[in-house]
C-alpha cells in the first residue's frame, strides 16, 4: 500500500487517505483479505493524528472496502458479490432487449426469436 | 474513553494575570496540542499539574490521582521535557543517570543508554554542552527509561531545527502507538501539532477558548474574505478579528453562520495559526471600540 499524505492539499488529509486506499483497492494494488496497517501504525508512520487514522478506517469500513476483525485488526473487505451480480444481470439485460429489436427488425416473429434464443441456451 | 489528565476549573491568579475556569481531560493514548500566545498561561497551566504552581481553586487528576495529595506517586509516571534543561549543566549523561535513578522505581538503565545510543548522544560530554536538540532528546530519553505514562512538553521546539523538529514527531507518534501513553504539548509554534495531535486546547487570555478535536476545530472556523458591502451585518458582529482594508476584509467566522452567504464572499480553513492570529486580533479590535466609546 502506498499513501501520499499532501499538507498543502486543500483536500483534508483522511480524504486523500481515504481516496489512495480506495483506487488501490478497486485497481487490485491490494486485494482481498489482504491486511491493512493498525490505526495506529499507520497515525505513526504517516505521522499524523490518531484520530484521523480512525476516521479513515471507519469510514471504509461503512462504505464496504475494507472489515474490521475483532482482535485482528482491518482487511480488504472480499468483492462485493450482491453488487457484482448485480451489473451482471444489468448486462444481461441490456443485451437481451438489443436481441430482441434487432430481431424484430428483421422480422423475425416472437416465436422464432424465442426459437434462436433456445438455440443458444441449448449451446 | 479514559481520561489520562483532566483538569476542573483551575482557576490561579498572579499580579497582572489569572488562569479563570481551565478545565479540559486528555483520554489516554492521545496527543494534545496545547497551544495559545506567550502569556495565555499554559506554563501556568503545566506547573499546576507539576503540583509547582498552588491553584487558587480547582481540581486536577493525573492516572486518576489528586495531583495535590499524590504528587509523588504522579511524579513517578510524568515525563517532563522543558524548553530548557532541568539536569545539571556540568555532568555527563552517565552522571546524570546516576542522579535520575534514585527518583524513580521504574528505572531502566539499560534503556536509558540504549535510547542515548538510538539518538546519537554522547554519555561523556557535559550535558550543559550540548544543542538544543540534543538536550531536548536527553529529557526525552529521560522520560522513556522510567515508563513515563504521561509526557508533558513545554514549548520543546522553540529555537529547534526543522530536523530535530521532525525528529521529535516521529518519537511522539511511535510513543503513544501501544494506546496506554498520552503527550500533552504545550507549543505557540503549530505546524508541529496541526498534523500530529489528536485534540487541540486553545488558552486565550487564560481561559479556555477551545478543547476538543483537531477535527473539531478545523471544520468550526473558515477564514473569510471578501468585500464588506457583500457582508450582511448581522454576519458582521459574528465576525472574530474583523480586519478591514482599503478593498476589502478578512476575519474569522464559525462555520455555523457560513449558510445563505452571498457568493461573492470567499472563505477557506482556517489553520491553527490563523485562528490564533484572528483571536488576539479581536482583543485589540475590542480594545481600540472601548476607546472610542470613552
Amino acid at each position: 500500500m502506498k499513501i501520499i499524505v499532501k499538507n498543502k492539499s486543500e483536500l483534508p488529509i483522511y480524504e486523500q487517505i481515504e481516496e489512495q486506499i480506495k483506487a488501490q483497492i478497486l485497481d487490485g494494488t491490494i486485494t482481498e483479505d489482504e491486511q491493512l496497517p493498525s490505526i495506529r501504525q499507520l497515525a505513526k508512520d504517516l505521522k499524523i493524528s490518531v484520530i484521523t487514522t480512525t476516521r479513515v478506517y471507519n469510514d471504509l469500513s461503512d462504505e464496504g472496502f475494507i472489515i474490521s476483525v475483532a482482535g485482528k485488526g482491518y482487511f480488504v473487505a472480499p468483492r462485493n458479490n450482491e453488487l457484482l451480480r448485480e451489473r451482471m444481470l444489468c448486462e444481461m439485460e441490456e443485451g437481451l432487449e438489443k436481441a430482441v429489436s434487432s430481431g424484430r427488425n428483421a422480422g423475425l416473429s416472437d416465436e422464432q426469436i424465442m426459437a434462436a434464443l433456445k438455440q443458444f441456451l441449448e449451446d | 474513553m479514559e481520561n489520562i489528565l483532566e483538569i476542573n476549573g483551575l482557576c490561579k491568579s498572579y499580579e497582572g494575570f489569572a488562569l479563570r475556569d481551565v478545565s479540559f481531560a486528555l483520554p489516554k493514548g492521545y496527543i494534545m496540542g496545547f497551544v495559545g500566545q506567550n502569556g495565555s498561561g499554559k506554563t501556568t497551566t503545566i506547573r499546576s499539574i507539576l503540583n509547582m504552581a498552588h491553584p487558587d481553586s480547582g481540581k486536577i487528576s493525573v492516572f486518576g490521582l489528586d495531583s495535590r495529595k499524590d504528587s509523588v506517586k504522579i511524579r513517578e509516571g510524568l515525563g517532563i521535557v522543558f524548553d530548557s534543561l532541568y539536569l545539571a549543566d556540568h555532568l555527563d549523561a552517565k552522571h546524570i543517570e546516576m542522579q535520575l535513578r534514585p527518583f524513580y522505581s521504574d528505572w531502566s538503565r539499560e534503556e536509558f543508554f540504549r535510547r542515548l545510543k538510538a539518538f546519537g548522544l554522547p554519555d561523556n560530554k557535559p550535558v550543559g554542552e550540548f544543542s538544543k536538540g540534543m538536550k531536548m532528546k536527553l529529557m526525552i530519553a529521560a522520560a522513556l527509561s522510567h515508563n513515563a505514562r504521561l509526557m508533558i512538553l513545554d514549548e520543546p521546539t522553540s529555537g529547534l531545527d526543522p530536523v530535530a523538529r521532525d525528529e521529535l514527531l516521529d518519537i511522539l507518534t511511535e510513543y503513544i502507538e501501544d494506546e496506554e501513553r498520552s503527550v500533552l504539548f504545550s507549543t505557540h509554534i503549530t505546524a508541529d501539532v496541526e498534523r500530529i495531535a489528536d485534540f487541540i486546547t486553545v488558552l486565550h487570555n487564560g481561559k479556555v477558548w477551545f478543547s476538543g478535536t483537531k477535527d473539531d476545530l478545523a471544520e468550526s472556523y473558515v477564514v473569510l474574505k471578501g468585500s464588506e458591502e457583500d457582508l450582511p451585518a448581522a454576519v458582521r458582529e459574528k465576525c472574530i478579528g474583523f480586519h478591514g482594508y482599503r478593498n476589502g476584509f478578512e476575519a474569522l467566522l464559525p462555520t455555523d453562520h457560513l449558510a445563505g452567504l452571498p457568493g461573492e464572499l470567499e472563505h477557506e480553513k482556517a489553520s491553527i495559526d490563523e485562528i490564533l492570529v484572528y483571536i488576539a486580533k479581536e482583543d485589540k479590535n475590542e480594545r481600540a471600540s472601548q476607546d472610542t466609546a470613552v
